[in-house]
C-alpha cells in the first residue's frame, strides 16, 4: 500500500478497496481521491460496481480490503451513523423516507442526530434551519405533509434536504435523476449545483450524460469492478473503452 | 456409563426423529423462508392436524395415515383463505406490517391453541392403529414400527415436494415468484394467485405432517411451542427456501436432541432447538447451505 | 416546568392519592388483587411498547423478563431476607442486563428473526430454571409474606400501592423517551433502519437502550408477584400468557403513545378478570387472542388510532 500522503484539499481518499461478494468481485483495487469542494461525477454501466462504492464509503458495506480515508481519518472500521456525523451524506436510489413521519420531522432526525449541533439547543432553531433546507429545496409548502403525499421529484428532493441537513461535507446523490423528465432533471441539477458551490463536495451518479457533463469537474467511469478512465469529463466521454463500455461489444 | 451401542442407538433414532422434524418443517420451508410470511402459527396448525387425525381415528376408526390425507385439501383450503387475509391486509399497505404482521399469527396461534384446549381438554392424546405397539429387534436395539412408518413417509414427503418444486411446472412458478416477482408478473402470470396456492400446498403438507406427529407419540395442546423452536429451527439453519437442506438441518436437529436427551434426560429437550437456532442466528443467518 | 409536564406530574400525584384513598376506604381485599393485576399489566405494557411500540422489535419473551423478574425477588428473599424495595431495584438492574443481553445477541437480527430469537431465549432461561434446584425446580417454592407496613392494614393494599408507583415510573420513563430525541431516533430506527442509520442515527446504541429500559421495567413490575401470590414456579412465572396479553394490550391500545398501552392494559385487564372469573381463564385468552386479530387487521392504530380519527383533533397530539 501506498504510504498515506494527504494532498492539500483532499477529503476523500480510497486506498486499495476491493469488495466481493462470495465469489463474485464487485470492487477490484479501487484507488480514487476526492477534494473539498469538487464536483465528482461517477458513471458505469449497471452492476459496474458503482452503489457498492457507494455504500463502502457510507459504511453500509465493510470492504475486504483497502481503505477509505476521510479528512486524513481512516473511517474504514466505522459504522454509517458515525460517518454520517463526519460529514458523509447519501441520497439512496430508491428514496427511503421515514413513512411515519412529515417532511419537516424527516429532516429533523438529521439535524437532531447528525448535524453536530449543541444537545441545548431549542428544537425551535433546528426547526428553522429546516425550513430554511427545505424552502431552497422548493419543499417549504409541504414541511407539514405526510411522506406519502410527495410525488416522485418530491421525495428525490427530500432526498437530497434529509442529507443536506446533516451538514456534509462530503454528498453522495445515487441517481437522483432516474426517470424524471426533462424539466424534473434540470431542477435537480440546478440545485445539486447551487450545494457544491458552498464547498460540498458532490459525486454525482448518474446515467444522463449531458447532466454529467455539466455537473462535473472531474469524471469516473467503473465497468465490472474496475476503473478504466478517470480524467475530464470531455476526456473520459472520448476515451474509447468507456463507449464500449456503455454500448457493448 | 459411556457405550457406543446407546450412542449409536441415539443416532439412528435421531436420524429417524430428523426425517420426522424435515417433514414437519418443509411446509414452513415454503411459507417462510420462499414466500416471506411470518407464519408462526404453522406449529398450531400442526398440532390441529393432529387432532384432526385423532378425531377421525377415534370416532371413525380410521388409519391415522389415511386420515392426514383426508383433512389436507381442508387444510389446503385453510392456507388458501389464510394468505388472502394475510395478504390483503398486510403485504398490500406496506409499512407497518411487520410488527403487525407477525402479531396477526401469534394470535392466530394462541387461538387455534385455546380452541383445542376448550374443545378437546388438556390431556394427552393419542391414535392407534395395526403398526402402534409393535418394535423392531436389530441387535441390541428396539425400534418402534411407528417410527419406522413415521420415517418412511416423512421422507416420501419431503422428496415429492422437492421433485415438485423442481420439476412440475407449478412448482418452478412458485421458486421463481419467490426469487422475482416482478418478472413473473411481466410474463402475466399473477404472483399472488400463486403464493396463495403455494401457502395451500404448505399448509396441507402440515395437515399429513400433523398424523406423524400423533402417530409418533401422544399429543397435548401446548406442543406448539416447543414446536415454534423445532421448526424454526430447522428452517434457518437451512437457508431459508432450500428444500434439502431442509432435510439435512432436521436430521441435524434430531440427531442433536435424541443424543442429549440420552445423556442428560429429557428436561433439558426442549432447549436443544432453540439454542441451536439462536447460535444459527447469532452467528450464520443465512444457514448452512444458504439461498 | 412547561405546561404538559405540570399536567403529567399534577395527574401522577392525584393517581397515587386516590390510590392511597382506597387502600385506606375500602375494606374487601378483592378489588385489590384484581386492581395489583392490572396495574401490573399497565406496567409490562407501557414497558414493551418502548421497543414494540417506538422502535419496531416485537420481543416475544416478555414473559422470560417477567419470569426472571420473579426469581430475582425470590432468590433475594431467600438468602438475604431482602425486603420489597431492594427486590425491585436488583430485579429492575437484572432486567436491564438481560435486556442488553438480548439486544447485543440479536443485533443483527431483524423483525421475525428477532422475535423468534426471543421466544428462544424465552424458553432457555426457563428450562433453566426448572432445572435448578436451589429455587425449587418445577415443584416451585413457597414464600413467606413479612409483617405489613404502615400505613398499609394489610399486604395486598401495599403491594397495590407499589404497582401504582412503578406505574408512574413506567410511564414517566416511557412519555420521557417519547418526547426526546431517543423517541425520534427509534422512530426513525423503526421506519426504515438503514436510512436511519445513514442519517447519523445510532442505531445500535438505541435499539441497546430500548432493551435494556424495556426489560428493566419488565422485571420490576414482576418482581412483587413473588410475594403477592407467595409461592414462585416455573410454569406460572414465565407463562407464555404474559407474552400474548401484553402484545395484545399495546397493539390494541396503540403504540404510538404511551397511552395507548394504559388503555389497552385497563381495557384488557378488566376484560380478562371478569371472564376469568366469571367463565373460565381459557376463553379469557381466546378473547384476548380473537381481540388481537381482530384490532391488529382492522384498526392497525389501535385504540388511540381510532379515538382519533372519531374526534376532529390537533394534528400533533400534546402529551
Amino acid at each position: 500500500m501506498t504510504p498515506s500522503i494527504a494532498s492539500e484539499g483532499s477529503l476523500l481518499r480510497i486506498d486499495a478497496l476491493t469488495k466481493s461478494f462470495g465469489g463474485f468481485v464487485a470492487l477490484d483495487n479501487i484507488s480514487v481521491e476526492v477534494r473539498k469542494g469538487e464536483r465528482f461525477g461517477l458513471i458505469g454501466p449497471n452492476g459496474s460496481g458503482k452503489t457498492t462504492l457507494v455504500n463502502c464509503i457510507s459504511g453500509v458495506l465493510r470492504p475486504n480490503k483497502g481503505v477509505v480515508l476521510f479528512r486524513d481519518e481512516d473511517i474504514t472500521p466505522l459504522p454509517p451513523n458515525q460517518r454520517a456525523r463526519r460529514g458523509i451524506a447519501r441520497s439512496f436510489q430508491i428514496p427511503r423516507p421515514f413513512k411515519s413521519m412529515t417532511v419537516m420531522e424527516n429532516l429533523m432526525v438529521a439535524l437532531d442526530f447528525a448535524a453536530g449541533h449543541n444537545v441545548l439547543e431549542p428544537a425551535s432553531h433546528r426547526r428553522g434551519t429546516a425550513m430554511s433546507i427545505l424552502t431552497r429545496m422548493g419543499l417549504a409548502s409541504k414541511a407539514d405533509e405526510a411522506t406519502a403525499t410527495l410525488t416522485q421529484v418530491e421525495l428525490r428532493k427530500m432526498e437530497l434536504a434529509r442529507a443536506m441537513a446533516t451538514g456534509p461535507k462530503l454528498l453522495v446523490s445515487d441517481e437522483a435523476m432516474a426517470g424524471l423528465s426533462t424539466s424534473e432533471v434540470d431542477e435537480v441539477l440546478d440545485l445539486l449545483m447551487s450545494l457544491a458551490g458552498e464547498d460540498i463536495a458532490i459525486i454525482m451518479i448518474e446515467h444522463i450524460m449531458q447532466a454529467v457533463m455539466r455537473f462535473s469537474d472531474r469524471v469516473m467511469c467503473l465497468d465490472a469492478g474496475k476503473i478504466i478512465a478517470i480524467g475530464s469529463p470531455t476526456e473520459v466521454m472520448a476515451n474509447l473503452r468507456v463507449q464500449e463500455a456503455y454500448l457493448g461489444t | 456409563m459411556f457405550s457406543w451401542d446407546l450412542l449409536l442407538g441415539a443416532v439412528l433414532l435421531g436420524v429417524l426423529l430428523g426425517c420426522f422434524y424435515a417433514a414437519v418443517s418443509v411446509g414452513l420451508s415454503i411459507s417462510f423462508g420462499l414466500l416471506d410470511v411470518p407464519q408462526v402459527a404453522h406449529p398450531a396448525f400442526l398440532v390441529l392436524a393432529s387432532y384432526g387425525v385423532y378425531l377421525l381415528n377415534d370416532s371413525f376408526d380410521i388409519d391415522p395415515l389415511l386420515a392426514g390425507f383426508l383433512i389436507s385439501p381442508l387444510f389446503f383450503l385453510l392456507g388458501l383463505v389464510t394468505y388472502r387475509l394475510y395478504y390483503e391486509t398486510f403485504e398490500k399497505r406496506g409499512s407497518d406490517a411487520g410488527v403487525r404482521g407477525i402479531a396477526f399469527f401469534f394470535g392466530i396461534a394462541f387461538i387455534v391453541e385455546v380452541l383445542i384446549i376448550l374443545y378437546f381438554g388438556v390431556d394427552q392424546r393419542s391414535v392407534s392403529a395395526s403398526y402402534i405397539g409393535k418394535a423392531w429387534r436389530i441387535g441390541n436395539m428396539r425400534i418402534p414400527i411407528r417410527q419406522l412408518v413415521a420415517f418412511a413417509v416423512a421422507l416420501l414427503l419431503t422428496v415429492s415436494l422437492a421433485v415438485y418444486l423442481s420439476k412440475t411446472f407449478m412448482g418452478r412458478a412458485i421458486r421463481a415468484v419467490a426469487q422475482d416477482e416482478e418478472g413473473l408478473r411481466l410474463m402475466g402470470a399473477n404472483p399472488v394467485w400463486i403464493k396463495q396456492f403455494a401457502f395451500g400446498i404448505a399448509t396441507a403438507v402440515v395437515a399429513v405432517a400433523g398424523a406423524l406427529l400423533i402417530i409418533i407419540a401422544p399429543v397435548e395442546p401446548t406442543l406448539d411451542r416447543v414446536y415454534i423452536g423445532r421448526t424454526f429451527c430447522v428452517v434457518v439453519m437451512a437457508g431459508l427456501g432450500s428444500i434439502t437442506g431442509t432435510l439435512a438441518a432436521a436430521i441435524i436437529l434430531g440427531v442433536a436432541e435424541s443424543i442429549v436427551l440420552t445423556m442428560f434426560g429429557a428436561s433439558w429437550a426442549p432447549a436443544i432447538s432453540f439454542a441451536l437456532l439462536l447460535g444459527v442466528l447469532a452467528v450464520r443467518p443465512q444457514g448452512l447451505l444458504g439461498r | 416546568m412547561n405546561r404538559n409536564n405540570i399536567a403529567f406530574w399534577s395527574g401522577a400525584v392525584v393517581f397515587l392519592a386516590a390510590v392511597l384513598v382506597m387502600t385506606r376506604t375500602i375494606g374487601n381485599e378483592y378489588p385489590f388483587f384484581a386492581g395489583y393485576v392490572i396495574l401490573q399489566f399497565v406496567v409490562l405494557s407501557v414497558a414493551w411498547s418502548i421497543l414494540g411500540g417506538y422502535a419496531g422489535y416485537v420481543n416475544f419473551g416478555t414473559n422470560a423478563f417477567f419470569g426472571v423478574g420473579v426469581y430475582t425477588a425470590v432468590l433475594l428473599v431467600e438468602e438475604f431476607g431482602a425486603p420489597l424495595g431492594v427486590q425491585i431495584a436488583v430485579a429492575a438492574l437484572v432486567g436491564s442486563l438481560l435486556g442488553l443481553g438480548v439486544g447485543l445477541l440479536t443485533m443483527r437480527m431483524r423483525g421475525i428473526f428477532f422475535s423468534i430469537a426471543t421466544i428462544a431465549l424465552a424458553i432457555i432461561i426457563e428450562t433453566s430454571v426448572t432445572n435448578w434446584r436451589f429455587v425449587g425446580g418445577a415443584a416451585g417454592i413457597q414464600l413467606q409474606r413479612p409483617a405489613v407496613m404502615p400505613p398499609f392494614d394489610s399486604y395486598v393494599k401495599m403491594l397495590f400501592f407499589v404497582q401504582a408507583l412503578l406505574v408512574v415510573i413506567a410511564v414517566a420513563t416511557t412519555r420521557a423517551i417519547q418526547n426526546s430525541r431517543i423517541g425520534r431516533g427509534l422512530q426513525a430506527l423503526r421506519d426504515d433502519e438503514l436510512a436511519a442509520e445513514c442519517t447519523g442515527v445510532p442505531t445500535l446504541r438505541l435499539k441497546l437502550l430500548a432493551c435494556a429500559i424495556s426489560g428493566a421495567l419488565i422485571s420490576a413490575g414482576g418482581a412483587p408477584a413473588a410475594m403477592y401470590l407467595q409461592y414462585a414456579d416455573p410454569s406460572s412465572a414465565f407463562n407464555l400468557n404474559y407474552s400474548i396479553s401484553v402484545l395484545a394490550m399495546s397493539l390494541i391500545g396503540g403504540t404510538a403513545h404511551w397511552v395507548g398501552p394504559v388503555l389497552g392494559a385497563i381495557l384488557l385487564g378488566v376484560t380478562q378478570q371478569l371472564l376469568a372469573v366469571t367463565i373460565s381463564s381459557e376463553v379469557n385468552v381466546l378473547v384476548l387472542g380473537i381481540m388481537l386479530v381482530v384490532f391488529v387487521v382492522a384498526a392497525p392504530k389501535g385504540i388511540i388510532g381510532l379515538l382519533r380519527r372519531w374526534s376532529p383533533l390537533r394534528a400533533k397530539d400534546r402529551s
